[in-house]
């Protein structure tokens, strides 16, 4: 019974251009085709409605929506009419200085926080491959633990580990002449991202460790019959053999910084005064709809969508080409 | 290492780089692991603490162990509201992760064993959907939902939760593995219908992998906090994750520390448990993940 994934999980992961995956291997046409269409839209159907309600559909509604505007003729209770009012949305969105705050304030955070991320998770993924490594299993699980935990209780947990009065980790730091307060406003930029960094690097330890197993043996040890060891065959054979696990890490770590919400959110909830209550753009945009702004609520999530989108595919193509020419 | 690569290193130095490795080797994956379980262990230590203990002694030992009573006024605190948002966490996660790997399954095998017209424009169609975040998902239903005036019910959050693109990825690639086409073949010249071609012979053949998208599916449920904290105002409808946050921020208006401290230590066992005994499907499903 285990046998068809235990042959899955030996195959080694190869790049496939996005757009030709192919692999089903059931080349030639077995019946008419008409007949074959029919059943597999049936196969398809109950996905592809879900699918369309409720991923497609809300999608299509905020981008209508981020067109229009409301208009009330009174203050209040007065007559409603929807107008159509073009980019004014848009406009207003990027006019909105805590809107732009926010975009760069996580478009920084991702750029210090993601680096740190995944060199972080390289270098662990290499140590455990590395034939010094003893406990290899243990490690691995023990990594890889905080992603199955929930973000928000994560976040919860870390709001008690850096308060003051609390954290373990102050005393100590005091004791050597450090006075930090973890979630003053200059402090809960590192602070979030030691939050995600914690929770996310042994996920992807993980991906790039799977990639390295994937090395046939031969390759390793003809390097090291010419003399190329320890840190140097890591970093002439083996990361660039990587090259697509890190691909993938990375826009996984894009994607992920651009929906930040989870942890400055918890922070804000639960009081701490250093954060930012429109700290991340989804907060924004959250905070917009609760007072009546969906319009701009729908153009601020258009917008994030649009720069996740741009920033996970270009960084993807661009790797693609890089690839290509090398 | 040496100089002269052709000549195999002398023992004594080899043995001596060995040791040298093998220390910097694994006393830095020993430093990484505690930076990973500190915290854990920290939450726990705390959740045993007598009231009032939390602020003073070690932070990173137990004094006046007092976890029964801890879990106790856990499960009465607000009439055991505790109790309610695990189940409804159970609930979403069980439901949206069943029917969720059973779509996908579905689509997954349509995919990958018909070919038709227009077959890769709905591939990549998925595909690119899982490029954007469910998070970023969440605001638009969150609108859309609204106006529909289906949010805070159950629906606004199980709905939602069913559809996993992520989740029709890996199925193409399981069952394009673990599905062979002549078996497919023979079961229809035996005459079985499609739906029992797919129920009696797919199905069983991908369901190793299916856990996989399953667990992945489930913990992703589990571990949402935006679409439930969007969507859910009423106490009673929301998840363990929502619910907890929202002690945490009473803290200052007279809800105890230590309830949300073990509270989440109490959300977490579950979890643990399910990690620890199903990780071989993990790594499956990571492995599967990095093939893109």
């Amino acid at each position: 019974m285990s046998s068809p994934s235990s042959t899955r999980a030996a195959s080694p992961p190869r790049p496939v251009p996005a757009g030709t995956p192919r692999g089903s291997a059931s080349g030639r046409p077995r019946r008419t085709g008409r007949r074959t269409a029919l059943t597999a839209s049936a196969f398809l159907a109950p996905f592809a409605v879900l699918f369309l309600t409720m991923m497609v559909a809300p999608i299509c509604y905020a981008i209508y929506q981020s067109f229009f505007t409301v208009r009330r003729a009174g203050l209040f209770g007065g007559a409603q009419s929807t107008e159509f009012a073009g980019l004014s949305n848009y406009a207003a969105a990027f006019g909105d200085h805590d809107f732009t705050a926010s975009i760069v304030r996580v478009v920084l955070l991702g750029c210090v926080q993601v680096p740190v991320m995944l060199g972080l998770a390289l270098l662990l993924a290499l140590l455990l491959d590395s034939r010094s490594a003893r406990l290899r299993k243990t490690y691995r699980l023990t990594f890889f633990l905080p992603y199955a935990l929930p973000g928000a209780i994560a976040a919860l947990m870390w709001s008690f580990l850096l308060a003051k009065d609390l954290s373990p980790f102050t005393g100590p730091l005091s004791h050597l002449g450090i006075d930090v307060d973890f979630l003053s406003p200059s402090w809960v930029p590192f602070s979030i991202g030691n939050m995600i960094t914690w929770g996310w690097t042994g996920y992807n330890m993980l991906i790039i460790y799977s990639a390295l197993q994937t090395i046939p043996a031969e390759v390793s040890e003809a390097a090291a019959l010419d003399g190329c060891t320890g840190w140097r065959l890591a970093w002439a054979v083996k990361i660039p053999l990587v090259r697509p696990a890190l691909v993938l890490t990375t826009i996984f770590s894009i994607i992920g910084t651009a929906q930040l919400y989870t942890e400055p959110a918890v922070l804000v909830s639960a009081r701490i005064p250093g954060i930012d209550p429109k700290f991340s753009p989804i907060m924004n945009a959250t905070l917009g709809m609760d007072v009546g702004g969906q319009n701009l609520a729908a153009a601020q999530s258009v917008v994030l969508a649009l720069i996740t989108l741009v920033l996970s595919f270009g960084f993807l193509k661009y790797n693609q080409r890089k690839g290509a020419m090398a | 290492m040496s100089v002269i690569s052709a000549d195999r290193p002398t023992r004594p130095a080899r043995r001596g780089t060995d040791i040298a490795s093998k220390v910097v080797v694994n006393g830095m994956l020993g430093l990484m692991a505690l930076y990973t379980l500190i915290p854990l262990w920290w939450l726990f230590v705390s959740a045993t603490k007598g009231s009032g203990y939390l602020y003073t002694g070690t932070p990173l030992w137990f004094s006046h162990f007092d976890l029964v009573t801890n879990i106790e006024d856990v499960f009465s605190f607000e009439g055991g509201i505790f109790s309610t948002w695990l189940a409804n966490s159970a609930l979403y996660s069980f439901v949206g992760a069943t029917v969720g790997t059973l779509l996908s399954a579905m689509a997954g095998y349509a995919l990958s064993k018909f070919s038709f017209r227009g077959r890769e424009s709905v591939f990549n169609v998925v595909l690119a959907s899982v490029l954007i975040p469910a998070p970023m998902f969440a605001l638009p239903l969150f609108l859309l939902m609204a106006k529909l005036d289906i949010t805070n019910s159950y629906w606004s959050v199980l709905l939602p939760s069913c559809v996993s693109p992520f989740g029709v990825y890996l199925c193409r690639i399981f069952a394009a593995a673990s599905v062979p086409d002549e078996l497919l073949e023979a079961a229809r010249l035996d005459g079985a219908g499609e739906q029992r071609t797919f129920f009696r012979i797919a199905l069983p053949l991908m369901s190793p992998a299916l856990v996989t998208v399953f667990l992945f599916q489930f913990v992703g449920i589990w571990n949402n906090y935006l679409l439930p904290s969007l969507m859910l105002n009423t106490p009673s409808l929301q998840p363990v994750t929502v619910g907890l946050v929202q002690w945490r921020a009473q803290f200052a208006s007279g809800v105890p520390p230590l309830l949300p401290i073990t509270g989440a230590f109490l959300s977490l066992i579950p979890l643990l448990v399910a990690f620890i005994s199903l990780q071989r499907y993990w790594r499956k499903g990571l492995t599967a993940g990095a093939v893109k």
